[in-house]
């Protein structure tokens, strides 16, 4: 129990809290207890039972055993309506708002404020909103549409909406996946003022840095068990992972180089319209070329140019010195390029099919037994990918939606190194993945490039690229900044070229 | 722990609703007219499920590649109306291919504007169910279409002939059944068919070249729709233009029964020939009762939605959710 020792009364406190769903025990006596005026954070690797705990919470799942406590009073939620009208709010990672409303609209949806006769009444509406969003000092204003909105502003929106009820605790889901720095810094700003209000706030995210410099105390979660609580100030990044992994991690920076050998991939003054304009750079087998930049620099772009997905408008690309020419992804892995794709889930993965179906799904056409699938190679391939990457799940008759993210992702990369590239481009690779399959990933990816394989990482988590990278190329609005090598990088550099202070400009 | 075990019997309920309903209905049957389980009622029901049945054949792989196809009916009506008129013109062993070109055409077009133009399908066959309409009347003149010497064709095997005793309907409901099914399940096409119904981007992203995918799943559909039409044309002998109207929700209705979900990526061909003998044995058994042959209509739509509400309960794992 983490009942701390001050005499104020928990704005929201769980009690022995278990779920379970046919064969798994989700949650396993979890207990917590958020204190008005007090940021909290939710940390565990996927799979470990936060999700679950967040449905509980929100009204979508019943506990089987356990007692929910809002400001101490024993309380059932059967509903999402349930939960808000107690004063628990959720601002989730995927915005739900209707995009062609506007701010106000969304903001008051299903309790619009009324004249006679049912009409709207839009004067009181719009005046309730600005001042509304007055206090969370935003840029824009009761009447845009939301549509038009950055995905920052719409989160804004939500916020704007939780401000609406008498919250008691505000509960954010990974708030800051989609945000740049400047709109972190609002966000937290937000934070801050909601707990000077008296209002709890539970914070559910994997980035350290931001637990650190928000939170007061921070709750873990393993296997669905509560593992413990600590207090911020008094705590570091080690304990807290061991907490979560049981044991602790390494993420110094990797500067063992293995051999290099010829260029695999020579990029000459690519551009896409807008997107990106006038790239070149070269990845030579043995090596891992990272591309760090803001969300929107045209990374993932480029991955999808070199992909097929997107057609250059300028510029050629070189493969082993032949210049080729990509239409499609069928192109590109006829070619010995493979793609692991940013979004896992989206573009990565049949959720719906089975784990080994989703990893030969590339080269089905090529594992025939007379006409039909061979599911004997099929299974060797699976099991062989299996083992090397230590994917958990019971077998591969498994749904790949049912696997954790960490696990999903490894189907991914096992999915393209069995395809046996020329060239391995990993977007996003350990995005919303838990800590641990995050350094195995990384570990990984060291492993490819000794063995000779051409790899590029698209990241925008600054650690991950230093730590895998043996040059790291920095992107700002479409242009290449610099190219830098892992001797000459620094943290200071780089956050420099990409944000597009280029003084120092080499290239 | 009441609310718990009302929770697991929701979930059962949703997960095999379909199964509880079917064996209802078939002991209501049983015990309100003794020719139900009659083997001569049995195999009649079959033989009359078998055009239905050809057609869902076709129409799970359109539904499986995450698509509809609701111009079937109008197309078979289409084939019926052809293969009978070029029957007198140029005789049924040049006739039946000719038909099946025609149809094959039909589809190969329709295949074009979803799979390759991206056209949204519920669109594009609804528009081709009233398109294709036209086309036949245009093509009989509105008039009824007979086979003028009715006695000595060979023709008519399809329809009315039988082997070992089995009706050749049902034979080649069946064959295709396994040819289909087979294709669904073990050829790589297949595998491709869920992959694209599943999840388009990432089966795009796996370098599975979708149009082509949907486009063959709609060539595939109108082979079997042809081959509904020639059993149809062969039975009758002599067809009204309008001979497949309406089956087109039929057919849908039988594919969803069978459990093929109308997001994509799932189902099979065996649970669509289950799909195909519920819906037969219910609309016999309901006429068998005593119920008026135009109320199958409404019971058909009753059908559908009791479906789709059970697929949608069979994900969410109960019958009532608050969430979407």
């Amino acid at each position: 129990m983490s009942r701390p020792d001050t005499g104020q009364t928990p704005v929201l406190r769980l009690e022995n809290i278990v779920k379970t769903f046919p064969g798994v025990r989700a949650l396993d006596g979890v207990s917590f207890a958020v204190m008005p005026g007090e940021v909290h954070a939710l940390m565990g690797e996927n799979g470990a039972g936060k999700s679950t705990l967040m449905k509980v919470l929100g009204g979508i799942h019943q506990p089987n055993e356990g007692q929910i406590f809002v400001e101490e009073q024993a309380t059932v939620i059967n509903t999402p309506l349930e939960a808000k009208a107690k004063g628990i709010v959720f601002i989730h990672q995927e915005l739900s708002l209707a995009e062609e409303l506007s701010v106000a609209e969304n903001i008051y949806l299903g309790e619009l404020p009324r004249k006679s006769f049912g009409r709207v009444d839009w004067n009181k509406l719009f005046a309730e909103t600005n001042e509304i969003l007055g206090k969370l000092n935003v840029s824009f204003d009761a009447k845009a549409r939301v549509g038009d909105l950055s995905i920052a502003n719409q989160q804004m929106v939500e916020i704007a909406r939780a401000l609406t009820v008498d919250a008691k605790a505000v509960i954010f889901d990974e708030p800051t996946a989609s945000l740049t720095d400047a709109e972190k810094v609002v966000l937290f700003d937000v934070i801050a003022d909601l707990k000077s209000q008296g209002v709890g706030i539970i914070y559910i995210s994997h980035r350290m840095e931001e637990i650190f410099k928000i939170t007061d105390r921070i709750s873990v979660l393993r296997d669905g068990q509560y593992s413990g609580t600590l207090t911020t100030a008094q705590t570091n990044e080690d304990e807290v992972t061991q907490l979560m992994i049981g044991r602790s991690l390494d993420l110094s920076r990797n500067v063992s180089h293995g051999e290099l050998g010829d260029v695999a991939l020579e990029v000459r003054g690519l551009s896409c319209g807008h997107l990106y304009q006038d790239i070149s750079f070269e990845v030579r087998r043995g090596e891992v070329v990272g591309f760090y930049g803001l969300v929107g620099a045209g990374r993932t772009e480029i991955a999808e140019t070199l992909f097929g997905l997107r057609d250059p408008s300028a510029g050629t690309i070189l493969l082993d010195g032949k210049e080729v020419r990509i239409n499609s992804p069928a192109e590109a892995i006829a070619h010995g390029i493979s793609l692991v794709p940013e979004d896992r889930k989206g573009q990565g993965l049949v959720l719906g099919m089975n784990c080994r179906d989703n990893m030969t799904l590339p080269q089905v056409d090529d594992l025939k037994a007379g006409p039909f699938v061979a599911e004997g190679a099929e299974v060797a391939i699976f099991d062989q990918y299996r083992d090397r990457l230590d994917i958990r799940t019971p077998g591969w008759r498994q749904l790949v939606g049912n696997l954790s993210g960490g696990n999903q992702q490894k189907i991914v990369i096992g999915k393209w190194l069995s395809m046996h590239p020329n060239v391995l481009i990993l977007d996003e690779p350990t995005r919303g993945i838990d800590v641990g399959s995050k350094s195995e990933i990384h570990n990984l990816i060291r492993d490819l490039a000794s063995q000779g394989y051409a790899v590029i990482v698209i990241s925008s988590e600054m650690p991950e690229v230093l730590h895998v990278s043996d040059r790291i190329i920095a992107m700002y609005h479409g242009e290449l900044i610099r190219t830098f090598s892992s001797e000459e990088v620094t943290e200071d550099n780089l956050i420099q070229a990409i944000s597009g202070i280029r003084s120092d400009k080499v290239a | 722990m009441g609310a718990l075990s009302k929770f697991e019997i929701g979930g059962v309920l949703a997960r095999q609703g379909i199964l509880i309903a079917f064996v209802l209905f078939m002991i209501a049957f049983t015990i309100a007219n003794q020719r139900f389980l009659d083997p001569d009622n049995i195999l009649g029901v079959i033989r009359s499920s078998a055009i239905l049945g050809v057609m869902a054949l076709g129409v799970t792989f359109v539904v499986i590649s995450g698509n509809l196809d609701l111009s079937v009916g109008s197309m078979m009506s289409f084939s019926t109306i052809v293969v009978l008129d070029l029957h007198d013109k140029i005789g049924p062993a040049l006739a039946i291919p000719a038909m099946f070109i025609m149809t094959l055409a039909l589809g190969a077009l329709i295949g074009f504007l979803v799979g390759y133009l991206k056209l949204n399908s519920l669109i594009v066959t609804l528009g081709m169910l009233s398109a294709i309409h036209g086309l036949t009347l245009t093509y009989s003149g509105g008039k009824n279409m007979d086979i003028a010497d009715k006695a000595g064709t060979w023709f008519s095997v399809f329809g009315q002939g039988s082997i070992l005793g089995i009706p050749v309907p049902i034979l080649i409901f069946a064959l295709l059944a396994a040819v289909l099914g087979t294709m669904l399940a073990k050829t790589p096409f297949g595998r491709k068919v869920y992959a694209v119904g599943g999840n388009g981007v990432a089966a795009t992203f796996s370098g599975i070249r979708r149009a082509r995918v949907v486009f063959m799943c709609y060539l595939l559909s109108s082979f079997c729709v042809a081959t509904a039409g020639l059993i149809q044309a062969s039975r009758s002998l002599g067809s009204q233009n309008t001979v497949g109207q309406g089956l087109e929700l039929e057919v849908l209705a039988a594919v969803i029964l069978g459990g093929a979900s109308l997001m994509g990526g799932s189902g099979t061909i065996f649970k669509t020939v289950i799909g195909v003998l519920i819906l037969g044995f219910i609309q016999n058994g309901l006429l068998l009762v005593g119920l008026q042959f135009y109320a199958q209509y409404v019971v058909t739509w009753i059908i559908i939605i009791l479906a789709v509400w059970l697929d949608i309960a069979a994900k969410r794992g109960r019958l009532w959710s608050p969430i979407a």
